[in-house]
């Protein structure tokens, strides 16, 4: 690349053949993988019986605007919980950023563990990373073909169940299958389930860690997140380069007192660590943008360790504070402590929130055009529209009444209304009123829905105001 | 990659120029060339696709075309447009279709079916709030209830001239109303008209000249002025005639709650008596379907005063 005589204006990608590894983390991540892909794949076969509405587990019924989540159900205007949760997920990336660095990136993007599932695919087809590296080198023919053919149709199957099931969400599951298959799903759904399957297999696949690397912004402000506390993996410099750096394994290099008498530092330079690399990075060099934390070289090295006989943690979490000589990372600190006392508001008030979640809407607002009208017999009239939303999932009978306002009359086309499970309505409120004094004010009123008293509700109420001209 | 930046000096392009000054190469990814010749292809297929390119006076059409229906209920087939695409939305789109089955069952339906049924209800009445605007908004005010009294009658109140039930409404509507006021300047003297607006105004309550008001009483009811055979003995008003209920506190022809003294309210009273009344509300069967008077009417019906 230093040739001055080739100058390259385009990098071209260089493939990275991560080797396969075991070791804690490993486990720990197939542990995690496991778990999402079980949730996210099984989620929408999931079947929930309710009194009305769809008989699956978790569906976000877009043409009706609710989303069913098991016993609870959403609501347009519920719409600000998805601000609250949002809010959470980010404060939770900071909190656990913070502490532990990109532990979001190492263990739970889907990124991550899509590239895993993909990376093993490769594996499995064509063997471990030497012989992919041979057979990547190798001219083309048809054994090549074959082996690269059927990785690439197994990622694509892999890529359309992904795109398949998320499309599952937003409808019910089992018709949709039949429906998507006999060619009678929706447009949405081919559009929806062809993009995801594009994407997922040309980013799993094909991109990789280029879209840690380059793409993704979650990548780049994470490293805002971190200090001299935060959980980094790193390569410990003074243990494994000595005074006089790594050396292999030489004749008389075998034993660490043999090494430390030569001034040669614990790493052998076996290069697994680089091998086992999904970014193909080389930790020994430090802390990198392209590290996604996933600790993979951890338990490399921890493996050669083990098979040395000598003490593990040569690559390992640590801090920069540690590195530098401190006793250990400082975990709670003042930023950390923030992090976490916001997430924990954002929680009890989204938790508040649900668990408040009203059974019934209902939203009173005043025409303003015309704002009053006179009547035949003097007195002043405004006019409401009245929304109500049923979402206790029976029928529900509601009265209408007003309070608050002296001399006042409420005339409605539906004074009492029936709503059936999850109906909403539009309905028209006249409030007639003989005021005292005609001083050209709002008054305040309050317009009140009671329930039928068998169903148990409270009443609910809405303040409005009437206004009173001059005059 | 990483060693490249790491552990090496950034490369140069080679080139020098004034004899010491270089070029940095950082090289870019070759996915990212590969994505820009991506959305090149793009560009092609796209002005292939739909309309892209100025030729003359007019443009490349593009192979992509929109089907609708027109007026006459003929297929066309246009090159691709969004207005084509509103149109074939608003005819045949989701949501079109749906409103339409509503609509149906809606025309359907009887007047007492669709106040019986608050879905109903709501469906007319948001569907001819749009009607209303278009066709009725120009006279009678957006919320059906004009800024002015005197050339078009509220809407909103509860009084009505021609009638508030279902039946005078769609009547109104379908074959409009023409409201007349005889002038009565040259039948009555000035004191006579004096006397005659100082009876309407005690009719609801305003305070005026007894002995005045009782003689506009007499003139009322008497041959000579004739009130009574349209706004009756009681003074109450014939939908039949479309004349105004004088007894209540509602006045869609004369100023009167404008009016700031008890003398300007008799001038304005006067006025009218003397110029007379001369209104029109256009018939709309030939501009309305059936079904959307039917809507209005269950609008304005709803307004605030059906009766």
């Amino acid at each position: 690349m230093s040739d001055d005589s080739e100058v390259q204006l385009y990098a071209p990608r260089q493939s990275i053949f991560p080797r396969s590894v075991q070791g804690r983390f490993r486990n720990l991540k197939w542990g995690v993988l496991a778990l999402a892909y079980g949730v996210y794949f099984l989620l929408p076969w999931l079947r929930w019986e309710r009194e009305s509405g769809p008989g699956q587990a978790v569906l976000f019924d877009l043409v009706g605007r609710k989303f069913y989540i098991f016993d609870l159900v959403v609501y347009p205007q519920d719409i600000f919980w998805l601000a609250g949760i949002l809010m959470i997920f980010a404060y939770l990336l900071f909190f656990v950023t913070g502490i532990g660095g990109r532990v979001f990136c190492g263990y739970f993007c889907f990124q991550t563990l899509w590239t895993d599932v993909f990376i093993q695919i490769e594996r499995l087809v064509q063997g471990e990373r030497p012989a992919r590296i041979r057979l990547s080198k190798q001219p083309w023919n048809a054994a090549k073909v074959l082996r690269i053919g059927v990785t690439h149709l197994l990622w694509l199957l892999v890529a359309f169940i992904t795109g398949l099931t998320f499309v599952l969400y937003w409808d019910d599951a089992p018709r949709l299958v039949i429906d998507f298959f006999t060619g009678q799903a929706p447009f949405a759904a081919y559009a929806t389930a062809l993009f995801l399957t594009t994407t997922t297999y040309v980013m799993a696949g094909i991109a990789r860690e280029q879209v840690c690397t380059y793409m993704c912004p979650y990548a780049r402000f994470q490293s805002v997140m971190f200090d001299r506390d935060t959980l980094i993996v790193s390569y410990d410099q003074a243990r494994g380069e000595g005074e006089n750096g790594r050396s292999r394994l030489g004749r008389d290099l075998k034993t660490r007192e043999a090494r430390a008498e030569a001034g040669v530092g614990d790493c052998i330079d076996c290069g697994y660590c680089v091998q086992v690399c999904p970014t193909g990075i080389d930790i020994r060099n430090g802390l990198q943008i392209q590290c996604i934390s996933c600790a993979l070289c951890i338990d490399a090295c921890d493996t050669i360790m083990d098979s040395l006989g000598w003490e593990r943690g040569l690559v390992g979490y640590t801090s920069e504070r540690v590195e530098e000589g401190g006793e250990k990372a400082n975990t709670l600190r003042p930023k950390v402590i923030g992090y976490l006392a916001v997430l924990l508001v954002a929680v009890s008030l989204l938790v508040w929130s649900i668990g408040n979640q009203a059974p019934f809407d209902l939203s009173v607002s005043q025409v303003r055009q015309p704002i009053f009208v006179r009547l035949s017999d003097g007195r002043i009239e405004n006019s409401y529209e009245i929304k109500v939303n049923n979402k206790t999932g029976h029928s529900l009978r509601l009265n209408f009444s007003i309070e608050g306002l002296p001399n006042a009359e409420l005339a409605m086309e539906f004074p009492q209304v029936t709503l059936r499970p999850e109906q909403r309505l539009r309905l028209n409120a006249h409030i007639k009123a003989e005021p005292r004094v005609r001083d050209g004010h709002t008054h305040p009123v309050r317009l009140i829905a009671t329930p039928d008293t068998d169903s148990g509700l409270p009443p609910l109420a809405h303040e409005t105001i009437f206004y009173v001209p001059k005059g | 990659m990483a060693d490249q930046t790491q552990d090496k000096a950034v490369q140069t392009t080679g080139h020098a120029w004034d004899g010491d000054l270089q070029e940095f190469n950082n090289p870019l990814p070759t996915w990212w060339l590969w994505t820009f010749y991506a959305t090149i292809v793009f560009a092609a297929i796209y002005w292939i696709m739909y309309p892209a390119w100025p030729v003359g006076t007019s443009y490349t059409k593009g192979l992509a075309t929109t089907t609708y229906q027109d007026k006459d209920g003929n297929e066309v087939t246009t090159g691709w447009n969004t207005r084509a695409e509103l149109i074939r939305d608003m005819q045949s789109g989701a949501s079109a279709l749906k409103q339409k089955a509503y609509l149906e069952k809606v025309s359907a339906a009887s007047y007492e079916e669709i106040a019986a049924d608050p879905d109903m209800t709501a469906f007319t009445q948001s569907m001819a709030k749009v009607l209303f605007a278009d066709n009725c908004a120009g006279c009678h005010g957006t919320g059906g209830a004009p800024a002015l009294i005197g050339n078009y009658p509220n809407l909103r109140d509860d009084d009505w001239l021609w009638g508030g039930s279902i039946e005078r409404i769609q009547e109104t509507l379908v074959h409009g109303r023409l409201g007349y006021m005889p002038p009565f300047k040259g039948v009555l003297d000035e004191t006579q008209t004096r006397q005659l607006a100082s009876y309407v105004l005690s009719l609801s309550g305003n305070s005026v000249d007894a002995a005045d008001a009782q003689a506009g009483k007499a003139l009322f009811e008497s041959e000579t002025a004739g009130c009574y055979y349209c706004h009756t003995k009681d003074a109450t008003g014939l939908y039949s005639q479309g004349a105004a209920n004088l007894t209540d506190q509602i006045w869609t022809v004369a100023d009167v709650p404008g009016a700031t003294t008890d003398e300007q309210k008799l001038k304005r009273v006067e006025q009218i008596i003397t110029a007379g009344v001369q209104r029109v509300m256009p018939g709309w069967s030939d501009r309305l379907s059936e079904d959307e008077i039917k809507l209005l009417t269950v609008y304005v019906h709803g307004l605030g005063g059906g009766q």
